[in-house]
């Protein structure tokens, strides 16, 4: 235990002196002398932290009750409006605070002014002796000695056999954990199925596009037809197929060979998911044609084929090429020709898979 | 209803339903013409509109826009915009113009509500374009959970999830919504003001943009549930409070922890 002084410092100074035999060493000053409270000396004062303190553990049983209070007597049902949620919110978050900050302070208040605060100081003790390291050593010696680990050979290879062979059944429990997604990522459901070509529809009601209804200057946010009649998986299929479709001069398209057909009267359709990271890229600027991550503020140029012209992303956004029905209805002709949104390890082989 | 099968033969009972039905056909007449009326007031304009508003055009805008508003370099033609297009832009204070640059700011209207409606009529004579929506579209009484799907899909990429504005490329920007009347917003939505994209009917139907106004004032009128919400812009605002405040109080407690009482 400590040596309890109450600050003279006659009791201290026995580091110091510990090693004599050193040349110099540094002078422990000790501890300086102990300075005696308010609440030391004067009753009144003693009596008046007493009460701050007592007041302090009041606060926290005021913060209980309107919490308390604010929790069952404020009722939120259905038609309950913003304001008293809000109201709710700020008294459950005023009456936890005092609830918390009443009893702290008024401890660390009590500890500073009441308690005793006479200086303390502790010698260290030695950290190991030679007989403790002996002691020990005898210990692991009989046990080696009383399991007979070394005079029974079969004992000890059948015991490393078994705890090899022990972990794996968690590689088979930890295998469980999904199934690989293999070229799931380079797949959405654009993909034409049976032989009939997807219809682009609205975001978010499903309902199918007519080439008409994209006048120039739209944007429209699509999803593939069928999505939202999914029963599993329905985020998941949203998050690689969501696509912007907007309509511009068709002057202002350079389309690079072979692409030519995949915009319809200077309607284009691009995927949503950035090549940076995968944020929605969709804020669109009718007059510059720019589109802007909101992310990393990556811009691509929708006049060149949706080109990196700023920031961060490597790649242009997929196009999905499209045509129309002979109902008029916007359709994709393919799945995109590469996999939609940031690079993944096995993305290389899978721009080579033919996604048509 | 007995007292009423008693007095159905009552001598003055015709009468007295005469009376009613009249009572009944005269008043749905009258709430049905000053709907027609207010309809009217709003889409159609007198010939002495269109002739004020092209002298205003042509005192007025057609620095820029040209005479017949055919443009010229400095600003697009205006023929076929529609006479949504013109009471956004000058309802708003956009046009005229203050100075050239990335974007147009609002800035108190420089023309009155009369001449602002004889400048929509001039334009909207020039060729069919987005009329002014009509006051049923613009009640704020749509189903706003709907309004706010639709404008987190459509609007909220630029506009914020709470509608509190957000930047593009280049000085551009989206600007907050807050105390923007519903005519307007939905004059912006048909006509896609500068670099805001059109959201035609066949895109988001008037029904929807009515649903999306009434979730933009339902908003604005009820606040955020979790009190200040330090302007909506997210990590930039909240952070700097915490960084500010929150670690001022930590220090703040630091010191009175080690501190000796007197």
């Amino acid at each position: 235990m400590g040596n309890h002084s109450d600050g003279s410092p006659n009791h201290s100074g026995t580091v110091a002196t510990a090693g004599q035999n050193e040349v110099e060493k540094f002078q422990d000053p000790g501890i300086p002398p102990h300075r005696l409270r308010l609440a030391d000396t004067d009753p009144r004062a003693a009596k008046k932290a007493e009460r701050q303190v007592a007041l302090l553990f009041g606060i926290s049983v005021v913060g209980t009750l309107i919490f308390l209070v604010a929790y069952f007597a404020i009722d939120l049902g259905n038609d309950s409006s913003i304001a008293t949620i809000r109201l709710q919110n700020a008294l459950l978050g005023i009456g936890t605070a005092l609830a918390m900050l009443g009893i702290g302070t008024g401890i660390v208040h009590w500890a500073k002014a009441l308690m005793p605060d006479h200086e303390v100081s502790e010698e260290r003790h030695a950290i190991r002796t030679e007989e403790d390291r002996q002691a020990a050593v005898r210990i692991v010696d009989d046990i080696v000695e009383e399991t007979g680990i070394k005079r029974r050979p079969l004992i000890r290879n059948t015991l490393l056999g078994a705890m090899a062979l022990a972990p794996l059944p968690a590689l088979a429990i930890f295998g469980d954990l999904g199934p690989r997604p293999d070229d799931k990522l380079a797949h959405t459901m654009w993909a034409p199925q049976d032989g009939k070509l997807k219809r682009l529809a609205r975001d978010p009601d499903g309902t199918p596009i007519k080439a008409a209804d994209v006048t120039i200057g739209s944007a429209f946010h699509v999803i593939p037809e069928g999505l939202n009649e999914l029963h599993e998986g329905k985020l998941n299929e949203k998050a690689k197929s969501v696509v912007l479709l907007m309509r511009l001069n068709p002057e202002e398209l350079h389309p690079s060979p072979g692409r030519a057909d995949w915009a319809y009267n200077g309607i284009v359709a691009y995927s949503k998911i950035c090549t940076h990271v995968g944020c929605p890229v969709a804020l669109y600027e009718q007059q510059t044609h720019h589109l802007l991550c909101p992310c990393h503020q990556s811009t691509f140029d929708l006049t060149q084929e949706c080109k990196v012209i700023f920031g961060p992303a490597s790649r242009p956004l997929p196009q999905l090429p499209i045509a129309v029905d002979s109902e008029g209805y916007l359709v994709a002709t393919s799945d995109f020709h590469e996999p939609v949104g940031p690079t993944y390890w096995e993305r290389e082989q899978h721009v080579l898979i033919p996604n048509a | 209803m007995k007292a009423l099968s008693q007095k159905r033969r009552h001598p003055l009972a015709a009468i007295a339903l005469l009376l009613m039905g009249l009572l009944v056909t005269g008043g749905l007449y009258a709430v049905a013409t000053t709907v027609n009326q207010a309809k009217a007031d709003t889409t159609t304009y007198s010939a002495s509109d269109v002739e004020e508003g092209g002298k205003l055009f042509a005192a007025n805008c057609a620095t820029c826009h040209g005479m017949g508003a055919n443009g010229s370099q400095a600003g697009p033609s205006l023929v076929g915009v529609g006479a949504a297009a013109v009471d956004f832009q000058v309802g708003t204070g956009r046009m005229p113009m203050e100075m050239n640059g990335p974007q147009a700011y609002q800035k108190p209207a420089q023309f009155n509500e009369e001449q602002t409606k004889q400048l929509a009529a001039y334009v909207a004579s020039l060729g069919p374009g987005p009329a002014i929506p009509e006051a049923g579209v613009l009640d704020e009484k749509g189903n706003a959970a709907n309004g706010g799907e639709l404008f987190r899909t459509n609007c909220a990429m630029c506009h914020n999830a709470a509608a509190a504005g957000g930047a593009l490329t280049r000085g551009k920007f989206a600007p907050a919504l807050a105390g923007v009347s519903g005519q307007h917003i939905y004059e912006a939505m048909v006509t896609g003001p500068q670099n805001m994209p059109v959201f035609s009917d066949a895109n988001i139907s008037p029904e929807g943009k009515r649903d999306i106004i009434t979730f933009l004032k339902q908003i604005e009128a009820n606040g955020s549930p979790g009190g200040a919400d330090l302007g909506a812009l997210g990590p930039v605002s909240e952070g700097l409070f915490v960084w500010i405040a929150g670690l001022g109080v930590i220090i703040a407690f630091t010191i009175w922890l080690t501190s000796r009482t007197s």
